[in-house]
């Protein structure tokens, strides 16, 4: 590190002339050692001058042991609630979309409400991997791969609702362009039909992307259970037993020769060769740069659902990035809800997600709520400034004043969740506190699901005439749907975190202090950079997933 | 005997390509050589030995290691992949597709009007033909990658070495094959060793 920085003030910290200012956090980096603010010193992304293989054992070590008692006792709970939810569509499917609370004036209630707020929170995972590869955003590592995770998950309970609200589900191949005896086709021009194809679209390259950057990893997995076969360390299968003694399973194979034929199959034979992360590198940048737009696109068109209809409250230009902004909100503020919890129980993963990874996306989820802030003010605005009565009508008249707006609480909870909540993270102090971040993150969850309740319903509940005004109601099976894709979530979550690797191993080790190849980020002196950068030639064209 | 072993073999009687040539270096227990691997202490020294073996000429040789390492493309002298290229050509056939499909759907074969609005209009074809260059592309960029990688492949020589299983988690290794030109058992074990490697094994192909 050079006394010679190009900040004077922070030369000269660094010559021992000048004080550090009052709440400056210096070297020794806060509570863990991640949180340095000063500009010379790279803050550590993994703490504790972890190894190699000390992260891969980390990571690893989850899916390798049985199933724990409390993790069973959990995933016992979730499925119990995902299947509830699953009887919930059976019903509706057998008896129709009586079953819910719609009737002729509000015909999108819950269900659309549900839809936007899963596939909203299923951005965050595509917004990290992708946008945040590309501006070269290392701490991704660490939270990369559960949040992608996580994205699919939303995606899944996201397209349950559109699939069974519109009735006749068997029905629902019409959607896409086959042909049919009728030889009618569907309308390219209608925004539902775009709706279908970004969401298809954005669901499978989710899962390519996801399961591309897991590749490496499964093929850890799978060389780490054929060792421990070759060693003769193999663990039977048990049943799990809520009381007393697992029973030991006969005839079947053990768990280690399960393992190396799953992650095997799914690692495809990866095989960790230079020439082949050469081409891996390739992909992943182009699938990075690809996803961008994509993750984009995806909550923009889903709100032209809304926007090129001709409803006040719906009809207007602001909707696209209004709608991005909140999916990237929305999307963090679940990342934040699941990995505290996760960060606090699991023993290890405090080195990998740090404190500073947590403040950075407190930050994100700050910024992210100034503009969502800034779009229901300027909708506001736009209303009255507009001079279109209907309208004002709907922002005064049925969300805002409590006077008239039957709404007007769901109008308010928005607000206080996701404007006023994130604004305690102007304190450093409380976004660098994992219990407040989880609480603002709890509070956004719920005001995201909120804020498309309002959009949706009080637009719906009184149109031009007040002889069609209709309140909505949820009914159980709105209400036990709604619930059933909580636990549908929980449950796949869980999974993951039991079997898959948690973090990006490769990527993570990657960005470790001891993989840099020209010296290992200490005492870089510039001879060997030059020289290492002259003999790299074309090290311009390694498209770096992590450095 | 009847088997997909013999079968095989019956086949490539008549169609001399399919049979492996004959080994060029056989070891004690009278396998194929698939090559030698040898293990490197650091990423800075596998990228020094790296330049060694790339200079030395050598072109079925490969450094695994358990990341990425920075720059190794130089370092091994890898010509720049064509998956880029290939992920251009998806994206423009997605493209066309997706505009062939909306103009014949809904302007050719069955025109309806909808709000008055006419049927071959660009504009609100834009989205769907958006989504399938992307859905095309990604597609492209990881079938393409593991195509060019030449995967799925789930038995290789190399697994046979436990020494080789490692790589997944921290290890670094260079390993030559065989196959290669230059190689010769006694000079690029020499090699190796010279360029820092340790723990320096004999591969064997026992297909």
């Amino acid at each position: 590190m050079s006394s010679i920085h190009p900040d004077q003030i922070t030369a000269e910290r660094l010559a021992g002339l000048r004080d550090a200012p009052g709440d400056y956090v210096g070297p020794a980096g806060g509570a863990d050692g991640s949180l340095i603010e000063d500009p010379a010193v790279r803050a550590p992304l993994v703490l504790n001058d972890r190894s190699f293989a000390e992260v891969t054992e980390t990571v690893c070590s989850y899916a390798e042991c049985g199933p724990p008692k409390a993790w069973l006792g959990l995933i016992t709970i979730t499925s119990l609630i995902a299947a509830v939810g699953t009887g919930m569509i059976l019903y509706l499917i057998i008896t129709g979309v009586g079953v819910w609370g719609l009737n002729n004036q509000v015909d999108w209630a819950w269900d659309i409400t549900n839809f936007v707020f899963w596939i909203g929170i299923g951005h965050a995972g595509t917004l990290i991997s992708a946008i945040l590869c590309l501006l070269k955003q290392k701490w991704r590592t660490a939270v990369n791969r559960s949040a992608e995770a996580m994205t699919i998950f939303a995606v899944v309970c996201a397209g349950i609702f559109p699939g069974i609200h519109v009735g006749r589900v068997w029905f629902a191949w019409m959607l896409f362009p086959i042909p049919n005896s009728n030889g009618i086709w569907p309308n390219f021009r209608s925004p539902l039909l775009w709706d279908v194809f970004a969401v298809s679209t954005y669901a499978t390259v989710s899962l390519l992307f996801w399961y591309m950057g897991m590749i490496p990893d499964l093929a850890t997995l799978r060389d780490r259970a054929h060792l421990r076969m070759l060693q003769g360390r193999e663990r039977r299968l048990t049943l799990p037993m809520p009381v007393g003694k697992d029973i030991v399973l006969p005839f079947v194979p053990s768990a280690e020769r399960v393992a190396a034929y799953i992650y095997g199959f799914l690692a495809l034979g990866w095989r960790f060769s230079s020439r082949h992360w050469h081409r891996y590198e390739a992909a992943y940048l182009i699938l990075a740069g690809i996803s961008t737009p994509l993750v984009l696109s995806v909550h923009s068109i889903v709100s032209f659902d809304f926007a090129t209809s001709i409803l006040p409250g719906w009809h207007t230009t602001i909707f696209p990035p209004y709608f991005v902004a909140g999916a990237v909100f929305g999307g963090f503020a679940m990342v934040l809800f699941l990995l505290i919890p996760c960060r606090q129980v699991m023993p290890g993963f405090k080195d990998l997600l740090t404190l500073r990874h947590l403040e950075n996306m407190a930050k994100i989820l700050l910024l992210t709520g100034m503009m969502v802030g800034f779009a229901y003010s300027m909708e506001f605005f736009i209303a009255w400034y507009g001079g279109n009565e209907f309208e004002w009508s709907v922002f005064i008249n049925n969300r805002a004043n409590p006077a008239e707006a039957p709404y007007w609480w769901a109008y308010w909870t928005m607000i206080g969740c996701n404007v006023l909540s994130p604004q305690i993270f102007w304190f450093r102090k409380l976004r660098q506190n994992p219990l407040a971040i989880w609480i603002v993150a709890g509070f956004v969850t719920v005001g995201m699901w909120f804020e498309r309740f309002v959009i949706i319903v009080t637009s719906l509940h009184r149109a031009f005439l007040p002889g069609e005004w209709h309140m909505f109601f949820p009914t159980w099976v709105d209400i036990l749907t709604f619930v059933g894709s909580c636990g549908i979530f929980a449950t796949l979550f869980l999974l993951f975190l039991k079997y898959l690797p948690v973090f990006a191993m490769a990527e993570l080790k990657a960005v470790m202090p001891q993989a840099d190849p020209h010296g290992g980020g200490h005492g870089h002196d510039p001879v060997a950079s030059v020289a290492g950068g002259a003999s790299a030639g074309g090290a311009s064209a390694s498209k770096g997933v992590g450095p | 005997m009847i088997s997909p072993a013999n079968i095989l073999a019956d086949i490539a009687d008549y169609m001399p390509f399919m049979k492996r040539p004959a080994p060029r270096f056989i070891s004690e227990s009278g396998n194929r050589i698939y090559g030698i691997v040898a293990e490197y202490a650091d990423p800075h020294a596998v990228t020094v030995a790296a330049e060694q073996f790339r200079d030395a000429g050598y072109t079925r040789w490969d450094v695994y290691s358990p990341f990425p390492i920075h720059g190794m493309e130089g370092h091994m002298g890898i010509k720049r992949t064509i998956l880029p290229v290939a992920a251009f050509g998806a994206a423009v056939t997605g493209v066309l597709a997706a505009l062939a499909l909306q103009y014949f759907t809904n302007d050719i074969d069955y025109q309806f009007v909808v709000q008055g609005k006419p049927t071959n209009a660009w504009e609100p074809f834009i989205p769907v033909t958006f989504e399938l260059g992307v859905l095309l592309t990604a597609f492209t960029c990881i079938g393409g990658m593991l195509m060019l990688n030449g995967l799925p492949r789930w038995n290789h020589p190399l697994f046979s070495s436990e020494r080789f299983l490692k790589v997944s988690d921290d290890r670094l290794i260079i390993a030559v094959e065989a196959a290669d030109a230059n190689f010769d058992p006694d000079a690029t074990r020499r090699l190796l060793e010279e360029s820092g490697g340790t723990n320096i094994e004999l591969i064997e192909d026992d297909d």
